[in-house]
């Protein structure tokens, strides 16, 4: 059912049943190493190169995820899966051993918020029953793509982000299942570009993008900031999230109670990351294995996603377009 | 909400700034030390050949250097060093032997021909082509005052 302008909220239940979150040797000795399905040793995972790694990364996730809800693949309508890397090579590759039905999607590190809020059109109004999300990204096939050779020895910008390598899988199912949260509204994001250009400087591109986002989500649903336990925004980083709680603030939204950033989260202060983790596997896995856990553990009752994107690739910045951000928002919530 | 230009504003005010200080000191010492190595070959090499001409004692002096800063990147070291010295460890001969080491060990992933050859050069290419197109240009110059 559409709520205001771009939100809709789905009619029947549509259950989490199961998450699986595997995560990189960096991110396991971050701040949510105990809640990761699998921590992986190396960033190679005896593969060759870290495209497949990435690719076994995400079969791993999506395997795990049908395996721990006791449901066969042919019982799995339809993966819907998303990466970073060019052609979604890392994701539709993933999908080839399955044969399920698959989608691809790209917000670049908004990717999982697309990824829940498509399955959760397609399995409302009773089209399908059971679909995977999945989303992944890994450092050394990110970085090679977008930036430089990993054995350059180049120095980090202190505005700039590390891509996480890591992946997270999430079942959705039209099934009801007790103490699972479910999605209870989703708020398809608008492209937001202020022309920010330094790509050193992805939380502040993300973060106009996530004000409008939020802000059309609490206005559609007409509630107030304070009704969500948390807001969880994907990877803005410990600068980006500070940008965007200054933006709400403009705009009478006041988000100190709430707002968290899982690209801030994800590493521990004495890591060295900079502003914090990010890619198209940061809130993935942080949804699947921290915010889950803790939902189905009762701690919290009623969490809002808003993973966001900035949407630029080599070649966009070197012909001297700017940055746009892009956010999806997905409310989930504990039912009694 | 905020307009584009206000925005760009604000956060190039608010933005994280690189620490001048501190990465100047950084790649002072690094480069510094990058050179104080490449004059204890020169001298080095001085003491072994006594007879050899001074472009001789330099080409094996960079030869040498070249060959360390390629070693260090293919011991995955040479990246740590940038890490902390930045332009410190990038401007000296051996950042030149890393900016060509390091694609082509990223790109053989996609085999011999169209991933390490014809990528090796993407980052030093550039200084190459400059190298070269200026040398013409001093060239000419120089031609021209001879003449005049």
């Amino acid at each position: 059912m559409r709520k205001g302008k771009h939100t809709y909220a789905p009619e029947e239940g549509i259950y989490i049943i199961n998450t699986s979150s595997i995560a990189g040797p960096n991110e396991g000795r971050g701040r949510f190493s105990s809640y990761y399905d699998m921590v992986l040793e190396d960033y190679d995972w005896n593969c060759k190169t870290h495209e497949k790694t990435e690719i076994k990364m995400h079969k791993f996730a999506i395997e795990q995820v049908i395996e721990k809800s006791a449901l066969g693949r042919s019982d799995v309508d339809c993966i819907v899966g998303g990466d970073l890397l060019n052609q979604l090579v890392a994701s539709t590759f993933a999908a080839r051993e399955f044969e399920i039905p698959c989608l691809g999607v790209y917000s670049a590190c908004a990717s999982f918020g697309e990824a829940l809020a498509i399955s959760s059109f397609l399995i409302g109004r009773g089209n399908m029953n059971n679909v995977v999300c999945c989303t992944g990204s890994h450092f050394g096939a990110v970085e090679r793509q977008f930036r430089y050779p990993l054995e350059l020895g180049t120095q980090p910008a202190p505005s700039s982000q590390y891509t996480v390598t890591a992946a997270g899988s999430a079942l959705l199912s039209a099934k009801r299942k007790e103490n699972v949260p479910i999605i209870s509204a989703c708020t398809v994001g608008k492209i937001v570009d202020y022309h920010i250009c330094d790509a050193n400087n992805m939380g502040a591109a993300m973060a106009p993008a996530a004000a409008d986002t939020i802000i059309t989500h609490l206005q559609d649903i007409g509630r107030g900031e304070d009704y969500y336990d948390y807001i969880f925004t994907g990877d803005l980083g410990k600068y980006g999230r500070e940008t965007l709680y200054y933006l709400c603030k403009k705009q009478g939204y006041d988000l100190a109670g709430c707002l968290n950033d899982c690209g801030a989260l994800i590493y521990n202060d004495e890591q060295k990351d900079m502003q914090g983790g990010s890619g198209a596997g940061c809130l993935a896995v942080v949804f699947a294995s921290y915010i889950y856990k803790e939902m189905c553990a009762g701690n919290m009752k009623k969490v809002l996603l808003v993973p966001t994107g900035a949407l630029l690739s080599k070649g966009s910045s070197l012909q001297g377009e700017s940055i746009p951000g892009i956010a999806h928002a997905v409310a989930l919530e504990m039912r009694e | 909400m905020m307009d584009g230009g206000d925005y760009c504003k604000y956060v190039s005010k608010t933005a994280p700034r690189t620490s001048e200080l501190k990465t100047l000191l950084a790649a002072f010492c690094v480069g510094g030390v990058i050179c104080m190595i490449g004059q204890g070959f020169t001298d080095l090499y001085t003491y072994l050949l006594p007879d050899a001409e001074e472009s001789m004692l330099g080409a094996l002096t960079s030869m040498t250097m070249i060959f360390i800063g390629a070693l260090l990147t293919g011991f995955g070291i040479y990246d740590k060093i940038g890490s902390i010295a930045g332009a410190g460890s990038i401007v000296p001969i051996t950042g030149f032997a890393n900016s060509i080491a390091s694609p082509a060990m990223e790109f053989r992933k996609e085999g011999i021909i169209f991933g390490l050859m014809a990528k090796m050069f993407v980052i030093a290419g550039p200084v190459i082509v400059t190298g070269v197109v200026s040398s013409v240009i001093v060239g000419i110059i120089y031609r021209i005052i001879a003449i005049v």
